[in-house]
């Protein structure tokens, strides 16, 4: 399986998009660039990005290896990308709407009924509410692959609480700290004002009964969660508080925040806690990360959630693999960015073709992320694959099956000069009255040779991601 | 604004790192002692458990009071909440939880002490490296307060931070002044002999006032003097009365900024007029033990007064 090199594909020479950057890089004397990447590493370590491996033991905060090669894409090659982002993004967002309304999608048999009835992404608490501003999911986090020089696919549409961002701003930052020479030379679009922009996108979609400057709030499961820093990053730069379950109550009618002056009124609160934890009293009620009825609060229309809750039955894996009926169904037309066929396992025939099929695939759990539960086929050795058909023949409705993609690659710099490696790409998408799209977003890539598991928990490192303004 | 816990954070913050560099001002004081005395010196030893308050927890742990088992306590040792390494660990968490309102200064140098000091006290120090690593602490952590000092606004922030560092100074000192009360009675018969003077050097030397000490009064060592200075002197940044001066100064920050008072403003003045209005003699006649005592307990209520009043839980 050859992948196509983003930088110097095997049929071609070097891609236009890297032109500058290589000629900058053949400029440059190989122990100095080592010496960058252990810069880079005292950046990431003093100011402490770092996060937090569920798991594993001594090990509560790591880093994330950054990459100092960066992934380039040329501006007409982000039009086309972006295009085809806002289009499901809508399309997500109308879904959300109908699936908590009319439920026309299911009258029409377009999805079936059943996927939503069982599903526990499907919050029935939601039937009949509406967000104010009618937005259900306000930040999403598309995962795109790339086959070649014009196939992109969407991976994933992480509709929950997309992580990542900050990441994406700090590996600017350094870069810039780094290699200042080289964003004079190339003109590269910018990513910093991601927070502005968050902030502008959360303040349009505030209840009604708001301020003109509503307050706004981040809202953390704590400083020992994985994604603690970017938590405080986004509240630090947005300049909102970052606040807790325990520093939040209901009173009056509105979620308030305890203060050293007593308690204030939040109208828009940017979450990072799952819906389960969100309201004790309508959800798990051995949570203390959420706030005990915010959900009634919510229902009157008196704070804005971002994202609302039940958007994961967006972004759900079974879901997925009906996106481009989804997309035509709401946008009228044809999705622009195409998925990856996927095999519904509680489907009698895609579940014999996966179990015969093994060892070419890649299984998901339907409701997992982070790359946790999941079976690389061919990466796999006949006991995990055999443990693995075991666990798919007993619950078939909880997998789906892709095949393996021939992930593109962009070099990274190892000890032995540049090397391949494969990526994938988060760009971040805001949703108001609105979409934004930050031109960039986040590069995955794989540190080991061959390998296609990209995230971060499982030893994937980051790049910086550059659109060019050209 | 500011939520009840970010002040919280930021309190607790503030005195750990200063609990830190407490601990190795104790720990260098109790060297210079054993090194500059020819008999055992189990009994300083014991007196730097007392003074840093963790008499029990080092009880459980160790039968002898020496150099090896009280300096791997107090600068190492996790069971132990308050040794430095603990110390530095909590302050680090607390600057991680309230870091939206850090300066990037101030928390890249707690966050580069966090990361020196767990190099630093990873395995057991050889006796020869103490006074290294003491030095290092202290320069750490003067290193924190210079950023801080440098680059945070002055608001409530910086309010909160400062009150939680001169609380717990103002404990410290009175609790270092308490242990060793009966060596600064001037009516002990045995006063003026040599022993006392390294009694008294090391006092002095534990809150690093041996220095200034001969800049304000002769060089000569006297008991009500050393206990002048600690006490009631108003330049001596570690005295009591300097304490709550700054603690006052804090906390009416607070009040202009919030315009609001509150209890905790009545009971630091209360007993910062009390200590503009006493001499030493007025300490000694109602008894250093006694005022010492009375002055923990007030210091640590007010402690507890301003986590009710700017609605720390």
């Amino acid at each position: 399986m050859v992948a196509f090199d983003e930088m110097r594909p095997e049929s071609a020479g070097l891609r236009n998009p890297y032109s500058e950057y290589d000629n900058w890089l053949t400029e440059q004397d190989t122990a100095r660039l080592g010496q960058k990447m252990k810069d880079a590493e005292n950046v990431f370590r003093r100011t402490g990005i770092t996060f937090a491996v569920y798991g594993e033991q001594n090990a509560a905060e790591r880093l994330i290896p950054f990459d100092i090669v960066p992934r380039i894409l040329s501006g007409a090659e982000w039009r086309r990308l972006t295009q085809g982002i806002e289009q499901r993004v809508q399309a997500l967002n109308a879904f959300l709407e109908d699936i908590y309304h009319r439920q026309e999608i299911l009258r029409a048999g377009r999805v079936p009924r059943e996927l939503i009835a069982g599903n526990v992404a499907f919050l029935p608490e939601m039937i009949g509410v509406r967000p104010p501003a009618g937005v259900y999911t306000h930040i999403i986090g598309t995962d795109i692959v790339r086959t070649g020089e014009n196939e992109f696919y969407v991976l994933e549409d992480n509709a929950r609480t997309p992580s990542g961002v900050s990441y994406m701003i700090e590996n600017r930052e350094t870069m810039m700290q780094l290699f200042p020479e080289l964003f004079k030379r190339i003109k590269v679009r910018p990513v910093e004002n991601y927070p502005q922009l968050l902030r502008q996108s959360l303040a349009a979609v505030a209840p009604r009964s708001a301020d003109e400057q509503p307050t706004i709030a981040v809202l953390t499961p704590g400083s020992f969660n994985s994604a603690y820093f970017e938590h405080a990053f986004l509240a630090d730069h947005m300049g909102v508080e970052l606040v807790e379950g325990q520093d939040l109550r209901v009173v009056d009618g509105h979620v308030a925040m305890r203060t050293t002056e007593g308690y204030k009124r939040i109208d828009v609160l940017y979450r990072r806690v799952d819906d389960d934890f969100l309201d004790p009293l309508t959800f798990n009620p051995d949570s203390v990360l959420g706030v005990p009825g915010i959900m009634d609060v919510y229902r009157a229309g008196n704070i804005t959630i971002a994202n609302a809750p039940g958007t994961g039955i967006a972004d759900d894996k079974a879901i997925y693999s009906y996106m481009p009926e989804i997309v035509e169904f709401y946008t009228g037309r044809k999705a622009i960015l195409g998925n990856i066929p996927t095999w519904r396992c509680s489907e009698a025939d895609s579940l014999a073709y996966v179990l015969e099929h093994l060892g070419e695939l890649v299984v998901k759990e339907v409701h997992g992320s982070g790359g946790y539960g999941m079976l690389v086929g061919p990466a796999a050795t006949k006991k995990e694959r055999e443990a693995f058909a075991e666990k798919l023949r007993a619950r078939p409705g909880n997998y789906i099956a892709q095949p393996t993609l021939a992930l593109s690659t962009c070099p990274i710099l190892t000890d032995a000069g540049l090397a391949p490696r494969h990526v994938d790409l988060r760009p971040f998408v805001l949703v108001s009255d609105r979409i934004r799209i930050v031109p960039g977003g986040l590069t995955r890539v794989a540190l080991k040779p061959g390998s296609l598991v990209v995230n971060s928990s499982q030893g994937g490192g980051t790049k910086d991601t550059w659109v060019l303004d050209d | 604004m500011l939520l009840g816990r970010t002040a919280n954070g930021l309190y607790w913050m503030a005195r750990y790192i200063e609990r830190a560099e407490n601990m190795a001002r104790l720990v260098d004081a109790g060297l210079r002692m054993a090194l500059t005395r020819n008999e055992g010196d189990v009994e300083e030893w014991t007196s730097v458990i007392v003074s840093s308050g963790v008499e029990a927890g080092y009880r459980q742990k160790h039968t002898e009071f020496n150099a090896a088992n009280v300096c791997d306590y107090l600068l190492r040792d996790a069971e132990n909440g308050s040794s430095v390494l603990s110390s530095i660990e909590t302050a680090r968490t607390n600057a991680r939880m309230v870091r939206t309102a850090l300066t990037r200064e101030t928390w890249e140098s707690i966050n580069d002490a966090w990361m020196s000091f767990r190099r630093m006290l990873a395995s057991p120090i050889d006796e020869r490296e103490v006074p290294k690593v003491l030095d290092a602490i202290k320069r750490e952590t003067a290193q924190i307060r210079g950023a801080f000092q440098g680059t945070m606004l002055r608001n409530e922030i910086y309010d909160f931070c400062q009150l939680g560092l001169h609380v717990e100074r103002a404990d410290n000192t009175a609790r270092i002044l308490d242990v060793k009360y009966y060596v600064l009675l001037p009516s002990i018969s045995w006063v003026g002999s040599s022993m006392d003077n390294y009694q008294w050097e090391s006092i002095l030397r534990s809150v690093s006032a041996h220095r200034s000490y001969r800049w304000v009064y002769d060089a000569a060592y006297k008991p009500t003097n050393i206990a002048e200075f600690l006490i009631l002197s108003r330049r001596m940044p570690r005295s009591l009365a300097f304490c709550y001066r700054m603690i006052d100064e804090s906390l009416e920050g607070l009040a202009n900024d919030y315009g609001n008072r509150h209890m905790s403003h009545e009971m630091c003045e209360n007993t910062l007029s009390r200590l503009k209005r006493m001499t030493i003699k007025d300490v000694l006649d109602e008894g250093l033990h006694e005022f010492l005592t009375d002055f923990l307990i007030r210091t640590n209520n007010l402690g507890d007064q301003v986590a009710r009043d700017y609605r720390f839980f």
